[in-house]
Parts: structure tokens; sequence; C-alpha cells
């Protein structure tokens, strides 16, 4: 080895300087053309699989729109398969997180995989935007302020069912529901209108999702004669439950007073005109008289065919959301403080209508509607019959 | 609450239809070649997702009944000739292939059809309910009822009075002997595994719009065939008929009084039979 001259270290030294300048410099520029990465988990198998893929397809159709552009750049989609299991769920955002380095996290189908993913993506300060979880603790006791709810709380959707049902259908309903977060606190919030109102449950069943046989809960209804049935079931488990229902001839004799999961279109469409006529409490209905909802059946029908269903709607709306705030910051990712400001006053003229995020608990306060199974311009769907007025989950 | 017994009594009942299939070629299979074919449930799985795609394809569930059943058996017949006849006589290989063939088939199932959980309709003839007077019942689980039990006296009426019949008892009881009188044993053990698997495939396709096809559905089924066996005798098809019978029914009444506790009670069950008659219900004494 020779000896290092003055002058070959000059050369050294000016060149690192110039490789550290254009390095910032590529820095800066990467950053402006690197996409956002949104990391996207849903259940693409097992009972909920037909839940994540219609929450994407409405995903994808919202990003379509907007060209897949927010704040100036690029949006970048990373799906995993929740495989409707929280562990599975837990796994699958640490990686989108510590291997593929998403900006932001959203989805989650099921309730208890929200409760086990809650500490780690409040610790890493990743923001979250839930489009379908229901369990009321999400925004409640269990809240972050990285983690938004534009779909639905379980309270939410079935607390206004309970005096509307006593009142409109019948006092003696029988009780069916999952047995998991969203099932009981479903039933718990349907109960607590529904007593009130003068109503009297028959009898009270919870069930293990991903059931494949609803003969034993049939038989049981069968027996108990009520005038109605309140079910919360949701995916495979509501299609094996109605297929059933319809099968043993109940539909002939026990109305159906269900959570808006059970008449969901594409139950519908595995069961036929037997639902028609079935009630149900939810958050959207196809025959909303809005420009917003016009424009979204008119786009889903274009790229899937078919009738849309609410599921889809969650997952355009998280969308939407989440393109609004990025736009607000012009795609500044990096300052969180000015992001999670920009969701908390997010409104989405959403195809449910007018929803608008709670800022004390991050959930999205909404309409809740009851709705009719009926057969319009050709397909089977839901129609409005009650607004049950703009509903807001109490937070506690 | 007598209607709720009765109810569920003919679910129940349903059911074990169901299992005496899967049971009975589960049983035929070892009776015969000497092989616990752990791959039983997923000849099930097979037969259902052929079952619900001939249907929708030919628009005809009654033609896919026919021909589920014989594509499934042809399968069997395959995996007896080129897989399994190779291993004869070294059981714990011939139990580990067919536990590997299972996994093997659960699997392309998974990938072709995805992993989600399907529910089949029954056929348009068998929709809808039966009524009975006050008492309202659908009538696809009765058909299964129908089925099950014909097809039981049928393979009791085959095994006595044909002479395949005759020859697959003959190995049943004493392959060598039976060698000895000009039986071929080979032959006789290709054509019941072709036999056993086909009555897994059917089960299947008539299985499907009892039980909704989801992953998984292979190992459960594989285990209740081996309970049920296990309970009734092996190598018998009356010990099939009745073992299947008892497991549907206390299935059926564990899930409707103590659902948390469904499956303990049959495996309690199971528990009991070994302790106090090790051969099952109507097994023979081993020599």
């Amino acid at each position: 080895m020779g000896k290092v001259n003055r002058r070959q270290l000059v050369k050294a030294g000016l060149g690192l300087a110039g490789l550290a300048v254009s390095s910032r410099f590529s820095f800066a520029i990467a950053q402006r053309e690197e996409p956002i990465r949104i990391g996207v988990v849903l259940s693409y198998s097992g009972p909920y699989a037909r839940l994540g893929q219609e929450i994407t397809r409405g995903m994808e159709l919202y990003l379509e729109r907007v060209d897949y552009q927010a704040g100036g750049r690029r949006i970048q989609l990373l799906k995993e398969d929740e495989e409707a299991d929280p562990a599975v769920a837990v796994r699958k955002v640490r990686k989108l997180v510590e291997q593929d380095r998403v900006h932001l996290l959203a989805g989650i189908i099921l309730s208890s995989s929200a409760y086990g993913i809650r500490d780690y993506v409040h610790e890493r300060q990743i923001p979250l935007v839930v489009a379908n979880a229901a369990a009321n603790g999400i925004t409640r006791e269990r809240r972050s302020p990285y983690i938004f709810r534009t779909s639905i709380s379980a309270w939410q959707q079935h607390y206004p069912m309970g005096p509307w049902v006593a009142r409109n259908v019948g006092k003696r309903v029988f009780l069916l529901a999952l047995d998991y977060a969203f099932g009981k606190e479903a039933t718990a919030a349907f109960k607590e209108g529904f007593l009130a109102s003068g109503g009297e449950p028959v009898a009270e069943v919870y069930v293990p999702l991903g059931s494949t046989d609803y003969s034993a809960v049939i038989s049981r209804i069968a027996a108990a004669r009520p005038e109605a049935v309140f079910a919360v079931l949701s995916g495979s488990d509501a299609v094996i439950f109605m297929r059933q229902f319809v099968q043993f001839g109940l539909n002939r004799t026990v109305q159906l007073a269900v959570s808006g999961e059970v008449t969901d279109e594409n139950v519908l469409e595995a069961i036929g005109d037997a639902a028609i006529g079935a009630k149900s409490g939810d958050h959207w209905v196809y025959t909303l008289n809005n420009s917003a909802n016009r424009e979204f059946i008119r786009a889903y029908r274009q790229k899937y065919g078919g009738v849309p269903n609410h599921f889809a709607v969650r997952g355009y709306d998280a969308m939407q959301f989440i393109v609004g705030a990025l736009n607000d910051v012009q795609g500044d990712v990096g300052n969180k403080s000015r992001l999670l400001t920009a969701f908390k006053n997010a409104k989405i003229i959403s195809p449910r209508g007018f929803v608008q995020i709670d800022p004390e608990t991050n959930n999205a306060t909404q309409h809740v509607y009851a709705r009719e199974v009926a057969r319009i311009d050709g397909v089977l769907t839901n129609r409005l019959i009650a607004d049950l007025g703009v509903i807001r989950d109490p937070g506690k | 609450m007598a209607l709720l017994l009765l109810t569920q009594l003919l679910n129940s009942l349903a059911f074990a239809m169901l299992l005496f299939l899967l049971a009975l070629g589960l049983s035929l299979i070892f009776g015969v070649a000497r092989v616990v074919n752990l791959a039983h449930g997923a000849f099930y799985m097979l037969g259902a997702y052929l079952g619900l795609v001939l249907t929708n394809a030919l628009g005809n569930f009654w033609l896919a009944l026919l021909l589920v059943p014989l594509g499934v058996g042809l399968l069997g017949v395959a995996v007896e000739r080129f897989l399994l006849r190779g291993l004869h006589g070294r059981e714990l290989e011939q139990v580990l292939l067919t536990i590997g063939l299972g996994f093997v088939i659960a699997d392309l199932l998974r990938g072709v059809f995805g992993a989600a959980i399907r529910s089949v309709p029954p056929p348009p003839e068998l929709s809808g309910p039966l009524f009975l007077g006050a008492f309202l019942y659908p009538k696809y689980p009765l058909f299964v009822l129908g089925l099950g039990v014909a097809l039981f006296l049928a393979v009791r009426l085959v095994l006595a009075r044909t002479p395949f019949g005759i020859q697959v008892r003959a190995v049943t009881a004493d392959p060598d002997m039976a060698s000895a009188l000009a039986v071929p044993p080979a032959r006789v053990s290709l054509l019941t595994f072709g036999v056993g698997t086909a009555l897994a495939g059917l089960g299947g396709v008539v299985g499907a719009p009892l039980i909704a096809l989801a992953p998984g559905l292979d190992a459960q089924m594989t285990l209740f065939a081996l309970i049920v066996v296990v309970i009734g005798g092996l190598g018998r098809i009356e010990g099939a008929f009745w073992g299947a019978l008892l497991v549907g029914v206390v299935d059926g009444f564990g899930r409707l009084f103590l659902p948390q506790a469904a499956m303990f009670l049959i495996f309690a069950l199971m528990a009991l039979v070994l302790a106090l008659k090790p051969e099952g219900l109507l097994g023979r004494r081993v020599a």
C-alpha cells in the first residue's frame, strides 16, 4: 500500500461531500415519488371471505375514482389475509408495519382482531382506519388517538332497532347471535331498547362463528314459536342460517327482524325470493335517494356487475375518508399530528348519507335505517322503510 | 317440547345416515384391504365440491349424484393400484400415505375453490318443507334418511347374495384361505377400495346441502367416520349403521342441550365403548 497524498485526500473528501449532497437530493425526490403505502388487513378466507372481498371492491372502486392519487402522491394498497383469526391479524399487521413499512392501516373485519392489534398500532403510532369491526370498545374504553372507525359500532347499529321492532314487528322475539364480542354487544344493545319498549325475549342463543349447520338452532326456534327472530350473524353463518330457516318453512310463520348483516345483498343472492319481507336495521340502504349513493351504485354495477352491499360501502367510505385527509395534508404522511387532525375533522359524503367523525371517540356518527327485503328493478335487495335517526355512539 | 325433540331427532338421523355412508366405505376398505383410509374425509370433500361444480354445469343434481361417485371411485381405484398396493402389509406406511394423500386432496381443493365457506342449496325437487299436519319438516333431510336406509339394505343384500359380496366377506374373514380357494384378493381389494371411496364421494354430494363446505371439513369427517367405526366395530356394515345412528343422535341432542360439550359427549361415548367392549358394539373378537 502506498502513502495517501494530499491530492487524493482532497479528491476523496470532495467526492464524499458530493455523494452526501446528491443522496440527500435524491432522497427528497424519492419521497415525492414514493407512493403512500396503505396496509389492508381483511379476511379473504374462512367464514368472512366474502366480506373481505366486498370491502376490497369498495376500496378499489373509490381509489379508481381518484386515479389512485391523494395529496399529489400515488396510493398503493398492500393486502393481507386476516383469516378471521385475531392471532393472524396481529402477525400480518406487524409484517405490514415492520417489513413493508406501510404509512397507514385500514380494514379489519373481526372485532377480536381490532382488539388484538390495538396496543401495537397505538404504540407504533400507525393510523388505523377500521372499516368493519364493530365491537363498541374499539372507540370506547380501548380507543386510541390513532384509531378511527368509519363503519359503525355494534351499539349504534342495533340499539335503535330495539324500540322499532317492539313497536312495528312483535314483542315476543327469539334472540340469536354469534358467540363473540360483536354478537354479544349487538344483542345487548338491541335488548336495551327492546325491553324498555315492552319487548319480551323468548330465548337468547349464541352460536360459534363459522358454524356449518344451524338445524339444532332452527329446531329451537320452531318449538319456541316466537313472533320474530332477531339474529346477529354475518358472512357464511348468515347464508347457512337463512337457507335452513327457509328449508324448515319458518319463513311462513316467523318474521325476521335482524341485523343488516343477515339480509346483506350477498346473502340474499344465495337465498332468493324466500327472504322477501325480512326486516333489518342497517346504516346503508340500496334505495337511499342521494347523489353519492346513485353514483356509487352505478360505478359498482359498471365494474363488478350485480347489486352492491353495505360491505362495499364500508370499503368505499374508508378510502374516501383516507384520501380526503391525505389531500388535506398534501400527502405529507410524516406529520402525524396534522394527519390525525385532518382525520378528526373529516366529513364523508357517503352513499349512506352524511357521515361525520366524532372527534371525542373517533367513531362515525351516522344515520341508521329500518329496511325490508324486496325485489326492486328485478334485483333482490333492501328497501328503506324508516329512518331511525342520526345515531352517535355514546363513547362509554 | 315434543315438537323440538322430534325435529331434532330427524335432524340427528339425517346426519347419522351421512355418517353411515362414510363409515360404511371406511369399514369395507379396512375389512378387505386392511388399510385405515385416513384420506376418507378428503374423498368426501372432493365429492362435495365435484357435486357442486357438476350440478351447476349440468343444471341437474341427480346426474351429479350418479357421476361424482363414479369419478371419485375411479380415483380410489387408481390410488389403490398405484400407491397402496406396493405397501401391502406395511400398515404404518399405508396409514401415513393416506394421511398425506388427504392433505394433498384438501389443499388442492382449497387452491381451486378458495377457503370461503360454501352453502349448497338442495335440488329444487327437494327444496322447502313438507307439511305433516301442523308439523313442518324440510324434505331434504328426509331424502338423506331414506337414501341411507335403502343403501344399508342394498349393501347387506349385495354382501349376502352376490358372488362379489361373498368374495368380499371371504377376504375380510381370512385372506390366505380365500386366496387358496381361488378368490383373487388383489382384485377384490381393488374393487372394494373403489366402492369405499365412491361411497365417500356419494356422501359428499348428498351431505353438501346439509353441512356447508368449509376448509377443515375433511379432517372433521374422517374423525367422525373413525369414531363411528370404532364404536360400531370395524369391518361390519351393521356396526357402521348402528354406530352411525348412535353417534348422530348423541351429537344432535348434545348440540341442542349442551352445545359446548357436544364433541366431548361423542368422545366420552367412544371411550365408554372402548373400555367395556374394545372390539366395538357389533365387532367380532379377533382371534
